[in-house]
């Protein structure tokens, strides 16, 4: 009864959209107008902490390799941690701007396990292209938050930020277990 | 003449149908659509993801996430759930403070 893992890629596309979708929503309206309603205030660091949640039972099945398991328990901390010093961020109990730092070590935390996890070479398969891909999206985008941290009231490191989950769930639909690269056209694969 | 006949002509865009969407609340009204559109093409592009048109062989999981369809769900949420409130809030603080 357990999913293949091209399965349970795409929902975690589906959540990053959505993820994607709400921060952008927020980049354009702006965090006031955002965080006007409450059950939205929370919506975003609510679907995080759910989601590493979701991870965390992802984890306890990754018990066919050990790197797997590790990059996952990686992966669902980081979460985890993120969604918790978001919570707080809303709930107005952290204030300073320096606790974007904390997305940006969980990003790059992410980007290094996907990269570390992945055994293969870029062009092995479509699934091993997209690790890769995915891990050096997530420690170049890393730098945004971190900018968030340096600079609070810059737009562009917000949409940045928000547009990254977009371009995550992009790379997370596109994955399929055993498929050549780009598809039909492509090098790779089986 | 009476003032209480003869009042002001209504501006014109005061009156009701007229409702004036910044770029901001439009933006805001795409996002949906557009992520719903985004589902629909790929689907058509790629109507093998969609398991209810290939039947064959399908465990529970592939009627579930059917990646295509996920988009259009998420879409969907979005638009009926979080952009209507959005724009009612946009346009609540732009006639509050129309500089912004």
């Amino acid at each position: 009864m357990i999913p293949r893992p091209e399965t349970a890629h795409w929902f975690a596309a589906a959540v990053s959209l959505l993820i994607g979708l709400l921060l952008v929503s927020e980049a354009i309206v702006g965090t006031e107008v955002f965080r006007r309603r409450a059950w939205r205030a929370y919506l975003f660091p609510s679907v995080v902490v759910v989601s590493s949640v979701g991870l965390w039972v992802i984890t306890v099945f990754s018990t066919f390799s050990t790197m797997h398991l590790l990059a996952h328990a990686v992966w669902a901390q980081a979460a985890l941690v993120a969604g918790a010093v978001e919570l707080a961020i809303v709930r107005g109990k952290l204030r300073s701007p320096n606790w974007s730092l904390v997305p940006a070590f969980a990003l790059l935390a992410s980007g290094f396990a996907f990269l570390v996890h992945e055994p293969n070479t870029w062009l092995y398969s479509r699934s091993a292209f997209l690790h890769h891909a995915i891990g050096w999206m997530l420690v170049v985008v890393s730098i945004f938050p971190l900018l968030q941290a340096l600079r609070p009231r810059q737009v562009a490191w917000r949409a940045g930020f928000a547009l990254t989950f977009v371009l995550l769930a992009v790379l997370l639909f596109a994955d399929r277990d055993a498929a050549p690269i780009f598809g039909r056209f492509g090098a790779g694969g089986p | 003449m009476s003032s209480e006949i003869a009042t002001s002509i209504p501006r014109e865009d005061e009156r009701e149908g007229t409702v004036r969407r910044p770029w901001r609340a439009l933006a805001v009204q795409l996002l949906g659509p557009l992520t719903i559109l985004g589902g629909l093409v790929w689907a058509v592009a790629q109507p093998y993801r969609i398991v209810l048109l290939d039947r064959a062989g399908q465990g529970i999981y592939d009627y579930l996430f059917q990646a295509p369809l996920l988009v259009v769900l998420v879409g969907l949420a979005f638009t009926v759930l979080i952009a209507p409130g959005l724009v009612e809030d946009l346009e609540v603080e732009e006639q509050r403070d129309p500089t912004a």
